[in-house]
């Protein structure tokens, strides 16, 4: 099957994949045994003031009316509004979204790179001195909570050295660069704000180190085993046999074949993080996608519960997209 | 003292470091072979013919050992060579295919590219250049080129497969070409057609053929000379017809016995015995816990390869 009818196919099937979760979400949010009224006007509100509230959210209406304007609404692109905000929820994540996704950009690149150079390391010479660094290296960094990490290397490099800022995406005298895409990075570099690129981006370092040191430790144990793995098969002894170098031997032959696992392994690390690190966030308060989701549960803001959820659930799905046309792209195998 | 033009290889050890404790793979073994001759090495699972085979290329890999031996190949040791040295041996002097053809051919690259990868290197040239002699390459192993050249390994059957091997390998135009077990994967009338077009491009390309095959028949078909091993050693190398109708090591008659023939009332004898554990091989000869005829001798002292006749070498106490 050729690259392209493959792509369409799973753009089909992931849109089939998302109208089942926008029914589930309208569902739970129905069922959860939680009163947003309540939570708005607080336990002892006159009845006609609850009534009134009832009549403006739409929520005195039979279900299925109201499941048919949540389905319009979703087509229009319309999640709803916050009850905490009074912005419309679709606007709420366009503002925190694009700092979750520039940390999780770049905490999946330190990762991709540590964790795939060390993990191939570690499979070439195993058992060696480089080999016991690594694995010593990623059980540290799978098994060390982030909050634990986080805490450290703020410690160290903020409270202690004074290299590194302690919070928040920009210095309190650092004015944003204009807005283009929301990403700092970028959007300092397209108004030639250098200040800021370099604010941002030492704003960015321990955020990024924490979330990726424990992305990279997985990464590389993957590597190792499914290159070790690869490193037995046929096709690495015909290769040898060829006489063209341990070089070409193992970053042609043996590392296409075994990113495969890895680009799992990245591609849902990747989805996470776009989903919001919580704890990291809450840390170096960085205004994300996390603490935005965590904060409307605790406020029982249900269109703003509803509308993370299936942001959350588009984000996954076209990380999977992506991850699926990867692998494609990496083994023809994938493409039957 | 040089027995074969083109390689010869004297006293080979190899061991493999395993938790059980260490193999003793290859126990001194003796082999050689001139220019655009043909050898069999048969023998059962186990006895050493593929790790003699990677010997050759300098394949042997952790935990195994090439711990003493030589092999001149074209007049050099190729134990003493460095890495980089010995990369312009494998793939260029000698290639080698091996038993299972799909799996030896990297599922992610089309066949054309591991084909034209193979020239390049032997070559010197890039990998785009190569590809203009890769139709040739196909056409050579009997292959419909414009259809073949843009397949992955997934999309071949095991014959294709091998005739992708044996045109990697022979592109290359190798003196000699190590075949490990070519034909144990296949169906037998795609055996035949493979050891058919096997015969056809060496006779054509001149090139010395060391065939590993644990079937005396094919090998002794095949082949100028058989050598039979045995738990690590080479115990009898003769011309082929030789072996079949005058075998002297007790081992080689005992395999002979064991082949089944069409239309000869005969009850099969197999070989008493098993195959020894290698991480703790029998003292003296290897095969004397099996063997009729042994002596004290032979729990002692471990035979050398000597020429009986001309061209007739075997390791055995009986016969000196």
């Amino acid at each position: 099957m050729k690259l392209g009818s493959f792509i369409l196919r799973r753009l089909f099937l992931m849109l089939l994949v998302l109208f089942g979760v926008s029914v589930l979400v309208f569902v739970i949010a129905k069922v959860i045994p939680a009163d947003p009224v309540g939570a708005i006007l607080g336990g002892n509100a006159p009845i006609d003031l609850v009534e009134d509230m009832k009549r403006r959210l739409g929520l005195d209406r039979p279900l299925m009316n109201q499941f048919i304007d949540y389905m319009f609404g979703l087509v229009r692109g319309d999640l709803g509004t916050s009850l905490k905000s009074n912005r419309p929820v679709v606007q709420d994540i366009a503002n925190f979204f694009p700092a979750t996704l520039e940390l999780a950009i770049c905490a999946t690149l330190f990762s991709v790179v540590l964790g795939i150079f060390l993990g191939i390391l570690s499979a070439v010479y195993r058992n060696r001195f480089i080999d016991h660094f690594a694995r010593v290296f990623s059980i540290l960094g799978v098994s060390m909570p982030v909050f634990w990490t986080g805490l450290l290397l703020l410690l160290l490099f903020y409270f202690r050295l004074g290299w590194l800022p302690g919070t928040g995406r920009l210095g309190l005298f650092t004015t944003p660069p204009a807005k283009y895409t929301g990403l700092y990075l970028i959007d300092s570099l397209i108004s030639l704000n250098l200040e800021a690129f370099k604010d941002a981006l030492a704003h960015l370092v321990l955020p990024s180190l924490v979330l990726g040191y424990s992305a990279a430790a997985s990464i590389a144990r993957i590597t190792r085993s499914s290159m070790l793995d690869v490193l037995r098969q046929d096709f690495i002894r015909t290769a040898k046999a060829k006489g063209i170098g341990k070089r070409l031997v193992i970053y042609r032959h043996a590392l296409r074949n075994a990113l495969i696992p890895v680009i799992t392994i990245i591609g849902l690390t990747f989805g996470g993080l776009l989903e919001g690190a919580v704890l990291t966030e809450t840390i170096f308060g960085w205004p994300g996608l996390g603490r935005y989701i965590v904060n409307s549960l605790l406020l029982l803001d249900y269109p703003a519960i509803m509308g993370g959820t299936l942001f959350v659930a588009v984000i996954y799905s076209l990380v999977n997209l992506v991850v699926d046309i990867i692998y494609a792209a990496l083994d023809p195998r994938m493409r039957i | 003292m040089t027995r074969g033009s083109l390689v010869d290889i004297s006293k080979l050890r190899v061991i493999f470091h395993t938790y059980r404790g260490t193999i003793k793979a290859l126990n001194g073994v003796e082999l050689w072979l001139n220019e655009e001759e043909r050898l069999g090495v048969v023998g059962e699972t186990g006895c050493g013919k593929s790790v003699t085979a990677l010997s050759i290329m300098r394949l042997i890999e952790q935990p195994g050992e090439i711990i003493d031996g030589k092999i001149w190949f074209n007049g050099k040791d190729l134990l003493q060579l460095s890495e980089d040295e010995m990369d312009k041996v494998r793939g260029r002097q000698i290639s080698m295919i091996f038993q299972e053809p799909i799996a030896a051919l990297n599922p992610v690259f089309k066949v054309g590219f591991q084909i034209a990868e193979t020239i390049a290197h032997s070559q010197n040239i890039s990998i785009n250049d190569a590809y203009t002699q890769v139709r040739e390459a196909l056409e050579m192993v009997g292959l419909d080129w414009q259809r073949t050249i843009d397949l992955y390994a997934h999309e071949l059957s095991g014959g294709m497969a091998q005739r992708v091997m044996i045109a990697m390998a022979l592109a290359v135009r190798p003196k000699l070409l190590i075949a490990d077990e070519p034909t144990s994967a296949l169906d037998v009338t795609i055996q035949a057609q493979i050891l058919e077009l096997l015969d056809k491009l060496v006779s054509v390309g001149k090139n010395a053929v060391i065939l590993i095959t644990h079937d005396l028949g094919i090998a002794s078909e095949f082949c100028d000379r058989v050598a039979v091993m045995y738990a690590g050693n080479v115990i009898e190398v003769a011309p082929s017809q030789e072996i079949f109708n005058e075998p002297l090591h007790p081992y080689t008659k005992g395999l002979i016995d064991s082949i089944p023939v069409v239309g000869r009332a005969k009850e099969l004898t197999g070989i008493a015995g098993v195959v020894p554990d290698l991480v703790d091989p029998p003292s003296g000869c290897r095969f004397h816990p099996r063997c009729k005829h042994a002596f004290e001798r032979c729990n002692l002292e471990l035979p050398e390869l000597v020429q009986i006749k001309a061209n007739h070498y075997v390791a055995c106490h009986l016969y000196h």
